[in-house]
């Protein structure tokens, strides 16, 4: 049964390293929803978070793969019931006469903020889980969506649940 | 000691035990050069006609010596001709650093001259690769690429090193030779010893199923020991092949695809397949469906990402081939397993492990047999690809382990010269030989020169039957014979090729002339070749077709 999971990676700060990552998924085989990476508190570490999609022998290999890959310090399968998932969505929707109250409405519902306003568009900013944020995208399609980026998940464990600290268990 | 990276990088490879060099010079490495010039009395570089067979050289100098293999090579198509060799070193797990030159870092990125993005390039063929853009980080490269290389599961590293960063000056500090650490990957709880014991105690029928990993942990000692306590034949892959001698009473002989008709079902009669060191490609193991029906398998390898990759496994133990067979043994009390030693005994003695052969023909066999009677125990034997591959792997009767070179997981036609060149090298320049087909061997037969120039003892036999055999084998048998570009019909005469090169050329045309040529061959010094004719509809057999199981099995054609 192909079910979602989400990976946090610990990786060496190295050029190329997304690269490896990334490219280490299309030769076996396997698909990322969406991948996120930034710095960590170590700026010789980066964090790279990827949601995919897989059974469990896909899970597994992805797992023991990426554990192969020398730039990489620590993959964990995150556990979802005890991790803190965000993405954060940029959209801007045509702000027609009339619309722009229902739509600043929906905008206190899902407490997304405005950054832009102009007299053809507003630009909203939303961060949360991804059903929030397709569910907020869904509502705002019939207003016009002119342009729209989300940034991927990010995630990080609750409480001591901290990447750099689990123990690879082969 | 301040020096420039070209002198940092040849330091630091006569510093990490490197001996032997292969490469093609070019301009983005000339400064390389210019110091293998001047170290030539510390190390010593051989010059091929092309980069794929320097790569293969050093891919085969590897696997016969145990070291790594170096290959230089220039930036561009010097460094693209490297490919082949690179991914045929990670296929088959072999450790080569191969280093390259490119274009200074200021010319990077502007499709210069001779630029070729090699680190992208091969970074899904390579265990890890570099490019170095400071000459400070050239020195600890070369020693990480090392021990990368030659640690746990090997295999090739790239590093790529702009023009700029050889000029460049930077310091460089001498550090003690890397050496393996095998024990650190045996972290085997015990509950899994346990466990795989149970196992083996509570198994009917036991197979043991090894591959490469044997070898390159050398642990056939303990594999026959694990083979003599628990009472199982072996069976091997084909990178397994020398792991144990060819007629010790427990091997049965290859597995697979084109596998002795006794390994082969032994195997699919088997309760519990004991798997080690080895990945179970899909051309040893045909339908994985059907292949692990009613079965169990431990599986002993190195690399945790090969658990479960192929095959399911019950228990799996993650460590050095050795250290876990030693471990096993020291478990294990010694049990006897008398019906199934009959049963194996059995199918080992039946007709169809035993094809007759007509023996008045020129036969791959009898070619195969005759070269084996002047081959030491110890000789090293590489292979191209194709028909005479799978003959070599049946036929010849391989005592040591390291004596077998073949393309195995890539199987790369053109991979033969290049393989023998490094094989002959890397075993102090004594007799070596290479089976090739008519086929493979037009692919790089270019290599004779280096193998004249150098004067390397090696007996080149191509099989000769004016068709590419394998494909054309499957064109018979799936095809409806539609032999569509497998039939040769070149006009080349390979005695006066031979002869072209600097080399000696002989003929064999039938079965008569075998034996006084052969003799001749192998008293004939420097690079010799024989043109051996075949039967073009000659066919490897037995054969389980891709995706099949024992059932499917064709013995005869």
């Amino acid at each position: 049964m192909d079910a979602k999971f989400l990976l946090s990676i610990l990786v060496k700060n190295e050029a190329g390293v997304l690269t490896r990552v990334s490219s280490l998924f299309s030769r076996r085989g396997f698909n990322i929803d969406s991948l996120s990476v930034g710095e960590t508190e170590s700026s010789k570490i980066s964090r790279i978070t990827i949601s995919a999609k897989g059974d469990d022998y896909v899970k597994e290999q992805i797992v023991k793969q990426l554990r192969k890959l020398h730039d990489v310090i620590t993959v964990e399968l995150m556990d979802l019931d005890n991790t803190v998932i965000r993405e954060l969505l940029l959209v801007k929707v045509a702000s027609k006469k009339g619309e722009l109250s229902d739509i600043m409405h929906a905008m206190n519902i899902f407490r997304a903020k405005v950054v832009d306003l102009s007299p053809a568009s507003v630009t909203l900013e939303l961060t949360g889980q991804s059903s929030k944020i397709d569910a907020f995208i869904d509502f705002l399609k019939p207003y016009g969506i002119i342009e729209l980026c989300r940034t991927g998940i990010t995630a990080i464990g609750r409480g001591d649940y901290i990447l750099k600290n689990v123990k690879e268990n082969d | 000691m301040r020096m420039t990276g070209a002198q940092i990088i040849i330091e630091t490879l006569i510093e990490q035990g490197v001996e032997t060099i292969f490469g093609y010079p070019g301009g983005a490495v000339l400064n390389i050069y210019d110091e293998l010039y001047k170290a030539s009395d510390r190390i010593r570089h051989y010059l091929t006609c092309h980069e794929q067979a320097a790569a293969h050289a050093a891919d085969a100098y590897a696997r016969v010596s145990g070291k790594p293999g170096v290959v230089i090579a220039t930036s561009g198509p010097g460094a693209t001709n490297l490919v082949t060799g690179i991914a045929n070193a990670y296929l088959d797990s072999s450790p080569i650093i191969a280093i390259t030159g490119n274009v200074a870092t200021s010319l990077i990125g502007k499709d210069s001259f001779q630029e070729v993005d090699i680190y992208g390039v091969t970074m899904p063929i390579t265990k890890h690769n570099y490019i170095v853009k400071d000459v400070s980080k050239l020195a600890d490269t070369i020693r990480e690429a090392v021990k990368i290389a030659t640690s746990g599961r090997p295999g090739p590293v790239l590093i790529d090193v702009p023009k700029d960063i050889q000029l460049a000056e930077g310091e460089y500090v001498p550090q003690p030779r890397y050496t393996p650490e095998n024990g650190k990957y045996g972290r085997i709880p015990d509950e899994a010893i346990e466990e795989a014991v149970e196992l083996i105690n509570g198994s009917q029928r036991p197979f043991i199923y090894a591959g490469g990993g044997v070898i390159m942990s050398e642990a056939s000692k303990e594999l026959l020991e694990f083979a003599e306590l628990i009472d199982a034949p072996i069976g091997l892959s084909m990178m397994g092949l020398t792991a144990i001698p060819g007629d010790h009473p427990r091997n049965l002989g290859m597995t697979g695809m084109h596998g002795r008709y006794a390994a082969s079902k032994a195997m699919s009669e088997a309760d519990l397949i004991i798997a080690v060191g080895t990945r179970f490609s899909d051309r040893a193991t045909g339908s994985k469906l059907e292949f692990s029906k009613g079965k169990k398998f431990i599986h002993i390898d190195i690399d945790p990402a090969e658990i479960g990759k192929n095959i399911p496994a019950y228990v799996s133990l993650i460590g050095n081939v050795k250290d876990v067979l030693s471990r096993l043994n020291a478990r294990l009390t010694a049990c006897e397993r008398p019906e199934w030693v009959r049963e194996v005994e059995s199918l080992k003695a039946s007709p169809e492990n035993n094809p007759e052969l007509p023996d008045n023909k020129l036969t791959p066999k009898a070619l195969i047999e005759e070269v084996r009677k002047h081959m030491p125990d110890d000789g090293v034997v590489a292979t191209d690809v194709g028909q005479h591959q799978m003959w070599v792997s049946l036929y010849y009767n391989f005592s040591s382990p390291r004596t077998l070179i073949t393309s195995g997981g890539l199987g790369a036609m053109g991979f033969g010269m290049g393989a023998a060149i490094g094989s002959c090298i890397g075993r102090g320049v004594k007799k070596t030989v290479l089976f090739t087909g008519d086929g493979s061997f037009h692919m790089n037969l270019s290599e004779l020169a280096t193998a004249v120039s150098n004067r390397l003892p090696l007996v080149i036999i191509v099989m000769n039957n004016g068709v590419l055999g394998m494909v054309r084998q499957w064109q018979t048998l799936f095809f409806e014979k539609r032999y569509s570009n497998t039939t040769l019909n070149r006009k080349t005469d390979f005695v006066k090729l031979a002869e072209a090169f600097g080399a000696t050329g002989y003929r064999i045309s039938n079965k008569d002339e075998l034996p006084n040529i052969i003799k001749k061959a192998f008293e004939t010094e420097g690079p010799v070749l024989v043109d051996a004719i075949i039967d073009r509809d000659e066919k490897v057999l037995p054969m389980i077709p891709p995706g099949g199981t024992i059932n499917d099995i064709i013995l005869e054609a």
